[in-house]
């Protein structure tokens, strides 16, 4: 199989999905929660006629937004409140149950926002130092920390993709990006450098096997050896995230969408993006 | 054969770990082994139990640097006790520095007047004796402050009868003063003979009764008009005394019990489902090589949950999505070396041969791979806090006894199929 023969097409195919959201990232942003802006989420079950936005304007409260989510019960956000507020605001809707409220000041949210941020950069280094320490016994001439940076280039990739997606879903559907969204990154992150770092172990072992056989040829036939468990491992894990996507509830649903979304990106970037990489570092140095 | 009994004696802790605290058969009950330290329950977070989660800034700015750790250790100390009041059980006081702010997180599981509970986490209780000019004081006004205060105080406790002119058997609150406090007191009381003396918590009289003599044994009782609960109450608050360092909430979430309830009971049937899919995928793959792949998984959950249940792990919705995709990601080490013993047939070697070799040669692969998502999950758990830290967790623990079921247990039972012909 010549897979290499196609790197530009695997590239356009990257770029077709990451430029929208690219283009949406700079345009419209991510659809932040008020765990990054701070504020007051509350979710309460009310009769239909329960009139929100007087309520809280009677109260001197700062209501942003009404989102009904069904069965009567509706998502209010707030500029932040107090539990007193809180309970008086319930107590004038009459017969309202809360089911959830959260309150977030806006230092917090500020914080996340820097750690996440820290976290993702963190990693990304961490990564590229084992790989490159990892990988430190491959032959002359190739270089052990290319390997490790095109891994990085790779899981940079899925990540702008996740972002880009969830960015037109903020926008199309006001899919909000939680500190669980975070979570869900640094798990792709995880996965996506799992995959590459297998189809690079394969290409490490069969350069010190074939030292004769060219750098393109090695790529193509260490990916077509690993391209069964790549899709194998990849379909175990979709299967398991479909299951819950399909039965695990309402509260983690753009959770497990993310976690999706990232995998199967991670699993096309091991091995179309991340390998073609290598080749075309590798043979624009060597000839 | 050695092995088999490792197994058996694996899967028989697994058991007595996992099990309810008492099982009936027949006539007969079975007992969960007790250890120490742990309850071998499962600890459930508060979006799978509902409750409140609070954090609070603490205002260290008028305390000297030196003397800010130690302040906010007692204000926890504080909190600790004053949330044991509201009954709460598993509840959690934690402080964590970000920066130089100091926060203090309280979980409350279950708990269902909020606005209650703010109100006594916050409480300030501030005791002052306070002795009046004229013989009979007539308003609360009446009183000046004598100095002696909440902070001479050694220890504060509910007991029975106390003074002369109560009926015995009502509760009293009888307190214990500092050696500093008890000649301040007895100044006091000296001076105040046939007066009466003030008891005023948070600025509101108590009680005001009257001094018969000088009380030297640093020892007074209050008895106000007391219910046991209010008698209670009132000794915690003294015991706690005001917060040293003044606080303010900066984030608040409750959860609806009813919306935990849900997830929980969701959440499993999707991880039962995605489970059955990744054994009917391994089977169907790999034949009698994904039948004991399945095996150990089973291995792998059980081992895993009964971690959880050891270390033990604060269950939350995050963290058991966490752990069913770990489900997914355990199979992947076996998929890895079944389909390098696949190659290694095609190769031309004997299947007893191409088994050792793929879990040999697969092994650089799985450490590599498993090595970067444990950097990846560390990092979460490093920087995380609550949900994001239970997931993080769930991950890891799941990573590493993956590695042991699906390289030890399946490389065994695959020499036990494989060498017997």
């Amino acid at each position: 199989m010549k897979f290499m023969k196609f790197k530009w097409l695997y590239f356009g195919i990257s770029l077709l999905i990451l430029i929208p959201g690219i283009y949406s990232l700079i345009r419209y942003g991510l659809r932040l929660s008020i765990d990054f802006t701070g504020g007051t989420l509350l979710e309460i079950q009310a009769t239909g006629s329960a009139n929100f936005a007087g309520v809280a304007k009677d109260q001197n409260l700062e209501l942003y937004s009404v989102q009904s989510t069904g069965d009567n019960s509706y998502l209010l956000r707030f500029k932040p409140l107090s539990q007193e507020e809180n309970d008086k605001f319930k107590k004038a809707l009459g017969d309202a149950v809360e089911k959830r409220f959260e309150t977030v000041g806006p230092l917090i949210g500020k914080e996340l926002t820097q750690k996440a941020i820290l976290s993702i950069i963190l990693a990304s280094l961490f990564i590229i130092l084992y790989i490159a320490w990892s990988f430190r016994s491959i032959p002359k001439p190739y270089a052990s920390w290319k390997f490790g940076v095109s891994a990085v280039i790779a899981l940079l990739h899925d990540v702008f993709v996740v972002l880009g997606l969830f960015s037109l879903f903020g926008h199309y559907f006001h899919v909000e990006i939680d500190s669980l969204f975070v979570t869900a990154i640094l798990t792709v992150i995880g996965f996506s450098v799992h995959d590459t770092i297998v189809v690079f172990d394969r290409i490490r072992e069969n350069l010190t096997k074939h030292p004769r056989v060219n750098f393109t040829q090695i790529v193509d036939f260490s990916i077509a050896e690993t391209l069964n468990r790549s899709l194998s491992t990849s379909l175990t894990v979709t299967l398991t995230l479909t299951a819950l996507l399909l039965f695990g509830g309402e509260s983690i649903r753009w959770f497990v969408v993310a976690l999706l979304i990232g995998i199967v990106s991670g699993t096309y970037s091991s091995i179309f993006n991340a390998a073609p990489l290598l080749v075309l570092w590798e043979n624009k140095k060597h000839g | 054969m050695r092995q088999f009994i490792f197994f058996l004696f694996l899967l028989l802790a697994c058991f007595l770990v996992l099990m309810p605290a008492t099982i009936k058969i027949g006539p007969r009950t079975l007992y969960r082994p007790q250890i120490k330290y742990r309850d071998l329950e499962f600890h459930l977070g508060l979006d799978l139990q509902g409750g409140t989660h609070l954090v609070y800034q603490a205002d260290t700015g008028k305390i000297a640097a030196a003397d800010r750790a130690d302040a906010v250790k007692a204000t926890k100390d504080n909190i600790e006790r004053r949330v044991n009041l509201l009954g709460v059980s598993e509840s959690l006081v934690q402080t964590s520095q970000v920066g130089s702010d100091s926060r203090l997180i309280i979980e409350l599981p279950g708990i269902s007047d909020v606005a209650e509970a703010i109100n006594t986490i916050g409480a300030t209780a501030q005791l002052e004796f306070r002795e009046s000019a004229v013989a009979t004081p007539s308003a609360q006004t009446d009183f000046t402050s004598t100095g002696l205060t909440g902070a001479d105080l050694k220890l504060a406790q509910v007991q029975f009868g106390g003074s002369s002119d109560q009926i015995s058997g009502t509760p009293s609150v009888g307190i214990e003063f500092s050696p500093d406090g008890g000649k301040k007191f007895a100044e006091i009381t000296k001076r105040n003979i046939d007066k009466p003396l003030a008891i005023f918590l948070d600025n509101q009289l108590v009680s005001a009764p009257n001094v018969q003599q000088e009380i030297t044994g640093g020892q007074a009782v209050i008895s106000g008009q007391f219910t046991l609960d209010e008698a209670k109450r009132l000794v915690v608050q003294l015991n706690a005394g005001a917060l040293p360092v003044p606080i303010k909430i900066v984030e608040q979430k409750n959860i609806g019990a009813t919306l935990g309830s849900e997830s929980i009971t969701k959440s499993l049937f999707a991880g039962f489902v995605g489970l059955l899919l990744i054994w009917l995928f391994m089977a169907a793959n790999y034949g009698i090589k994904g039948l004991l792949a399945d095996f150990a998984l089973i291995i792998y959950i059980l081992i895993t949950l009964s971690v959880f249940k050891l270390v033990p792990v604060t269950l939350t919705l995050a963290g058991i999505a966490g752990f069913i995709l770990s489900i997914g990601m355990a199979v992947d080490a076996n998929i890895l070396i079944f389909e390098r013993m696949k190659e290694e047939i095609r190769w031309g070697r004997p299947v007893s041969a191409a088994m050792e070799l793929g879990f040999h040669r697969a092994w650089n692969s799985i450490r590599d791979s498993n090595v970067s998502s444990l950097i990846t999950a560390g990092i979460l758990f490093w920087f995380g806090s609550g949900p994001v830290r239970g997931f993080a967790l769930t991950l890891i623990l799941g990573i590493l006894v993956s590695l042991f079921t699906s390289i030890t247990v399946t490389r065994s039972l695959l020499r036990l199929v494989y060498t017997r012909k």
